[in-house]
């Protein structure tokens, strides 16, 4: 309950966040502060620094498909014109108050396997826009999570934005999860994206949380389900797929063992390709 | 190093000396006496710490008080005026919402905040509304009623 | 003055509850304050070799560092154990362990600071070095031949073992039966958990040598007198104790801990106020655990349903010391609940009660007595199962008719009254069981896993009598005090030795002394938790506020009563015998003549200014009565729930309870349903989510709120509840007891409803999603 000491640096702007880094090796960002400040609270984590960067405005924005690093989960559930699965998953996060203060970008950049966002942001094809100051650069989000806590972000970068695409009309996505009962965290959570074209699957994004190092995409249910019709059996058979598929290697805890875990993956895959179907075709 | 932080809170001005670690409802409780914010949990879990940020409710043990340099916030000693109770506060007292008191404030605060969202919660969304409040007297069953009860009362 | 005992009168402590005005013990700021943090042991079972405080003490603020061999150097010695039964192997626990750890969270040594932060930091440069020893963690493993050792002189890690009933009537019993049920059932550890962490503040007064100590305690006088006699040896006149406003305890807050040691030794050491305020972390690792039994039951059972038999054999899981009342709790708490409502012969009992390297375990809202509940109430169902009977069947068969109470069991206790076939119509009618069954068929030929799950339980409450509760263990009597001051303008302050955490007192016990003496609620304060203000007490646990504390407000005011009567017959010139008290408006008059009163405030000035009193009768008017119970109370209950279970996932849905209990009379019946709602959940969490679980090392898996899953406000729909009353004989006010019945009864309910709908005879608590779902693979 009592974070040992650091500094703090607040930046004004994406390249002050971006010097004070450079200025500050082993300094941390403090956006929301929903990761990092309760491991700073049990001292399972200790920092040199942290650089505020939840008052950058440009930071804070919601433009089109531009989700700025450091929305909250409130904004981005409350955001119009954004897929369904993200504004889904977003008003699942924790809870209220947490959604209230919680960033996407600093969700994301934590990478907890168990998190809800980076599994849906991977079905989304989402891309992260991030800054090293003067240099930029975009990262699908195939490669920005890369392992247990660990994405693509270099030392000294920082996540600006993260970028998803407007749903037209044909496409729908949902997430769908089991949650852990303590902590509301995903023991299994499922995103899934489809577009249909006259009927008929021409798209389809699938992807898992909470059962592996981090957030785990679904080839093989993904391709199962393309040039079906989305009906219940296609879903159905689909969805099966993914219990083969997973990796031998599952997490598993007293909540939820690996192999209850990866028949689930089937279950909650089975949910959210039909809620994203059902989206799809209205 | 210390930073110098200036913010409202229930109406007051503050201006304090703090370190970078301090957390808010340590701030709250510590430096400026506001000890009707109380702490259930190193988590982030239980919501007894819940107050008003800037107009939302926030955990305040996961808030760092140099976050709030700026901010506007109201705890639950804002909420009454000296001779009436807030609408909530009446509610939790007509509905029995209340047994031991101690995730009270805390539990108003975030119902006060759900109210502002949704005028007329269903029983599933105040249940839902209030699911990052733990209470292990009342069963909540009580506190949802109160909060139908202020539902009405706001109305 | 209408009467208030029987009415929802609204909590006099409520607004500043509200407010955020409480007087919670961590709120409290002194000036000169200054803060302790306790290293604590990250081994299961160690030995201490070195400490080595250097870094710390070099740390600025930091005011003192103290280890275990400090404090007993310095004249503390070991938390006692308030209950002992035959044969107890008591080991000695200190505040500070001064040479060996035995569980995750045991005190090493105290760091004492100019703020809780340095404290803080000063714990990561205490040095440590411990040899690690094997561990044990499971209670019936720990008994097995073989298994580490907790405490080198205590063979096989028993405490004890304790038996009840007749050994003989139920092996006929069993013989009898045409089928014998046997199970095993683990009744899981459970993390008390109330949301306020314990905290402890003291301030040492030199100059009058004098020590105040505010805890979170339901007990403030018993923890004076441990303090004084046994720990801290500073004399009882010289130790002031103030429980004050305390947010929750469910029996977690009736202990003396450590830190009530070290916190006022270390005041005294530096001279200056000392705060200690658990973190959650630390309350996971330190606060007393609840439940944790392995037990091996057979019921016997005749075709018709009739139960022949009971055997038990339990396990019950101390933990590393015994705390408080440890060995209350799986001895006659348990064993002697273990007939249910039901009237079985042939009942026997045997318990091993043993020590692991784990968190002691003691007593959690309903302490022994849901243990017994859910064995009964499982036990039951699965009989049923085998017989292709109704279980809602087989308990009424085997209900203690109304007609026999007081009923004496085989198993120690007397139940004073009760109604039990009353009670489970009247759930059955509430719960339109018919009809809820009939809804069941339909939705299970619809592939829907819809089960309905029934549970009847007793509770036995209202300790003492001091002369049983002492015979069977407890060294201190289980009475409780009252007094009530009157001043000269007819207010009153009305003390009491209960204490409220949340149960209300301040609004029910004035309930109770207004209507005894005729004046409004309004006017009496109710003054608790102060060893400074209350003359004497014991406290609140197991129920027993209400029976015992209400009935010595009920004596007092008696006394009250009586003497403005006199004082009445005096200024009226009358026979004493002619003058009544009319206690439906506070006034004292000749029989017949109500119109020449003297009212409640002539005769409480009168004591006042003392010129017109009866000759030899003493000035002033404060009245103090201890009550002493002569039996017990046994407070019952029949709920039924209903819940459907995802046959995808294994999660549990609960879709309706309801309830109805028998807590005899009722003082509040706002205050009494808002315990049983409460009571019911926190059973509920029981049934499906709470579990403490420990590694082969004895890590606390579960050890934050991240992994300890509890009831939160999404869990549960409306629960329904209804009433009977069949009033207790053994109190004036006729009430049982409310504070832990809806816990008892509910986890059984919720467990049998499961297995209903899985049709299936038994699964372990808790009901995760997982457990379920492999249950139907």
């Amino acid at each position: 309950m009592y974070p040992s000491s650091f500094e703090y640096y607040r930046a004004e702007s994406v390249r002050e966040a971006a010097k004070l880094l450079k200025q500050h090796p082993g300094a941390k960002l403090l956006a929301g502060g929903h990761s990092i400040i309760p491991l700073l609270k049990l001292r399972q984590t200790e920092v040199s620094a942290l650089i505020d960067i939840g008052r950058i405005a440009d930071l804070r924005a919601i433009n089109g498909g531009m989700i700025g690093a450091c929305c909250t989960y409130a904004q981005v559930a409350a955001a119009g014109g954004l897929p369904a699965a993200l504004t889904e998953a977003a008003s699942h996060v924790g809870d209220p108050a947490v959604r209230a203060r919680g960033t996407i970008g600093g969700g994301v950049a934590h990478a907890d396997p168990a998190s809800d966002l980076p599994t849906v942001l991977l079905a989304l094809n989402a891309k992260f826009h991030i800054s090293k100051g003067r240099t930029a650069r975009v990262v699908p989000a195939i490669k920005f999570f890369t392992g247990l806590y660990e994405t693509a972000l270099k030392e000294g970068e920082l996540l600006v934005a993260i970028e998803v695409d407007a749903e037209a009309r044909g496409t729908g996505s949902a997430y769908a999860k089991l949650e852990n009962p303590a902590s509301r965290y995903a023991m299994v959570g499922a995103a899934a994206s489809v577009t249909i074209v006259n009927g008929v699957c021409t798209d389809a994004s699938v992807a898992v949380g909470g059962l592996t190092t981090h957030a785990w995409r679904s080839k093989r249910v993904a391709g199962a389900l393309l040039e079906t019709t989305l009906d219940a059996d296609s879903i159905s058979k689909a969805s099966k797929r993914i219990v083969k598929e997973l990796p031998d290697d599952l997490l598993g805890d007293m909540h939820a063992s690996a192999d209850y875990r990866r028949a689930m993956s089937q279950v909650f895959v089975e949910r959210a390709v039909t809620a994203a179907a059902a989206r799809a075709k209205k | 190093m210390t930073h110098t932080i200036s913010l409202t809170v229930n109406g007051k001005a503050h201006c304090s000396v703090v370190e970078p670690r301090l957390l808010l409802v340590h701030y709250l409780r510590d430096v400026l006496g506001l000890t009707g914010t109380n702490i259930g949990c190193d988590t982030s879990q239980c919501g007894s710490c819940t107050v008003h940020l800037d107009g939302e409710a926030v955990k305040a043990c996961t808030v760092l008080a140099v976050q709030a340099d700026g901010a506007t916030i109201k705890t639950i000693e804002g909420m009454a005026s000296p001779t009436s109770l807030h609408p909530l506060q009446e509610a939790f007292r007509e509905e029995h919402g209340l047994q031991c008191g101690y995730c009270t404030p805390g539990m108003i605060m975030a119902a006060d905040a759900l109210l502002r969202h949704n005028h007329k919660p269903s029983e599933a969304q105040i249940r839902q509304g209030l699911e990052g409040n733990m209470c292990r007297c009342t069963g909540y069953q009580n506190i949802v009623k109160a909060v139908q009860n202020a539902a009405l009362k706001m109305a | 003055m209408a009467k208030t005992v029987g009415t929802s009168v609204k909590r006099v402590e409520d607004p500043r509850f509200l407010r955020g005005q409480g007087t919670y013990t961590a709120n409290l700021q002194l000036p000169g304050m200054t803060h302790l943090a306790v290293k604590r042991s990250p081994h299961a079972h160690a030995i201490i070799k070195r400490i080595d405080a250097t870094r710390a003490l070099a740390l600025p603020g930091v005011l003192g560092v103290f280890t275990g061999k400090d404090l007993i150097e310095g004249g503390c010695g070991p938390l006692p154990v308030g209950w002992s039964v035959p044969n107890q192997k008591t080991p000695e626990r200190h505040a500070l362990m001064p040479d060996r750890v035995r569980h995750v969270g045991d005190g090493v040594a105290a760091v004492v600071a100019e703020s809780s932060y340095i404290a803080r930091d000063a714990l990561d440069l205490i040095d440590v070095e411990y040899e690690t020893l094997p561990v044990v963690t499971d209670a019936r493993k720990a008994a097995a031949p073989g298994a580490p050792l907790v405490h080198q002189a205590i063979a096989n890690n028993i405490s004890y073992e304790w038996e009840l009933g007749d050994k003989q009537a139920c092996a006929d019993g069993l013989a009898e039966a045409h089928i014998v049920v046997e199970q095993e059932l683990i009744n899981s550890r459970l993390v008390p958990n109330a949301i306020e962490p314990r905290a402890c503040v003291a301030q040492w007064n030199a100059p009058d040598d004098q020590m105040t100590i505010w805890t979170t305690s339901q007990n403030p006088h018993p923890i004076r007198v441990l303090l004084s006699a046994f720990t801290l040896k500073i004399p009882e006149h010289k130790l002031r104790v103030i429980a004050p406003d305390v947010g929750g305890g469910f029996g977690s807050k009736i202990f003396h801990y450590p830190e009530e040691v070290i916190v006022p030794w270390v005041s005294r050491k530096i001279n200056r106020p000392v705060k200690w305020v658990s973190t959650r972390s630390e309350a996971f690792i330190t606060d007393s655990h609840g439940r944790d039994h392995v037990t091996v039951a057979k019921m016997g059972f005749k075709r018709d349903g009739t139960i022949t038999a009971l055997q038990v054999t339990t396990w019950a899981n101390q933990g590393a010391y015994l705390s408080t009342f440890a060995s209350l709790i799986p001895t006659i708490l348990y064993l002697g609940c273990i007939s249910g409502m039901y009237k079985v012969k042939g009942i026997f009992g045997h318990v091993f009660a043993t020590f692991t390297n784990t968190v002691p375990v003691d007593a959690v809202r309903g302490a022994g007595r849901p243990e017994a509940a859910y064995l009964v109430e499982r036990m039951i169902d699965i009989g049923a199962r085998r017989l292709k009977k109704d279980p809602w069947e087989v308990r009424h068969k085997n209900f203690i008719p109304a007609s026999e109470f007081p009923y004496q069991t085989p198993v120690a206790f007397n139940y004073d009254s009760g109604d039990y076939h009353a009670i489970c119509d009247k759930v059955a009618t509430l719960a339109d069981l018919k009809g809820m069954r009939e809804r069941q068929a339909e939705a299970r030929k619809a592939g829907r896993l819809v089960g309905i799950g029934f549970s009847t339980a007793i509770e036995i409450s209202g300790y003492g009598p001091s002369k049983v509760v002492t015979s069977i263990g407890s060294a201190l009597g289980m009475w409780e005090s009252a007094a009530l001051r009157v001043y000269p303008t007819g207010k009153v302050t009305l003390f009491t030795g209960s204490h409220s955490h949340g149960q209300g007192h301040e609004t029910t016990f004035a309930q109770i002394a207004a209507d005894e003496l005729g004046i409004a609620v309004s006017d009496i304060e109710v003054v608790h938790g102060d060893t400074g203000r209350v003359q004497q007490g014991v406290g609140t646990f197991g129920s027993r506020s209400g029976t015992v504390g209400g009935t010595a407000v009920v004596k007092a005011a008696a006394k009250v009563r009586e003497k403005m009567r006199r004082i009445a017959a005096h200024q009226l010139e009358a026979a004493e015998e002619d003058v009544v008290f009319d206690q439906s408006n506070g006034t004292a008059y000749v029989k017949g003549s109500p119109d020449k009163a003297k009212t409640f405030f002539d005769m409480a000035f009168s004591t006042f200014t003392a010129n017109h009193l009866p000759a030899g009768m003493e000035p002033g008017l404060e009245e103090q009565a201890f009550f002493d119970p002569t039996g017990l109370t046994a407070p019952n209950s029949a709920h039924i729930a209903q819940v459907e279970v995802d046959p995808a996932t294994g999660e549990v849905q609960i879709q309706r309870y309801v309830a109805v209990d028998d807590v005899g009379n009722v003082i509040n019946p706002m205050i009494v349903e808002g315990q049983l709602l409460g009571g019911i959940v926190h059973g509920v969490g029981q049934a499906l989510l709470e579990c403490a679980r420990y590694d082969s090392n004895g890590q606390l898996l579960s050890g934050s709120m991240m992994d300890y899953a509890m009831p939160r406000s999404n869990l549960m729909p409306m629960i329904e509840t209804g009433r009977t009353v069949t009033p207790a004989p053994s109190n004036p006010l006729g009430v049982k007891g409310a504070g832990e019945m809806g816990t008892i009864a509910s986890t059984p309910a919720i467990c049998n409803a499961v297995m209903d709908a899985l049709q299936i005879d038994h699964l372990d608590m808790p009901l995760t999603a997982e457990r379920i779902w492999q249950a139907m693979q």
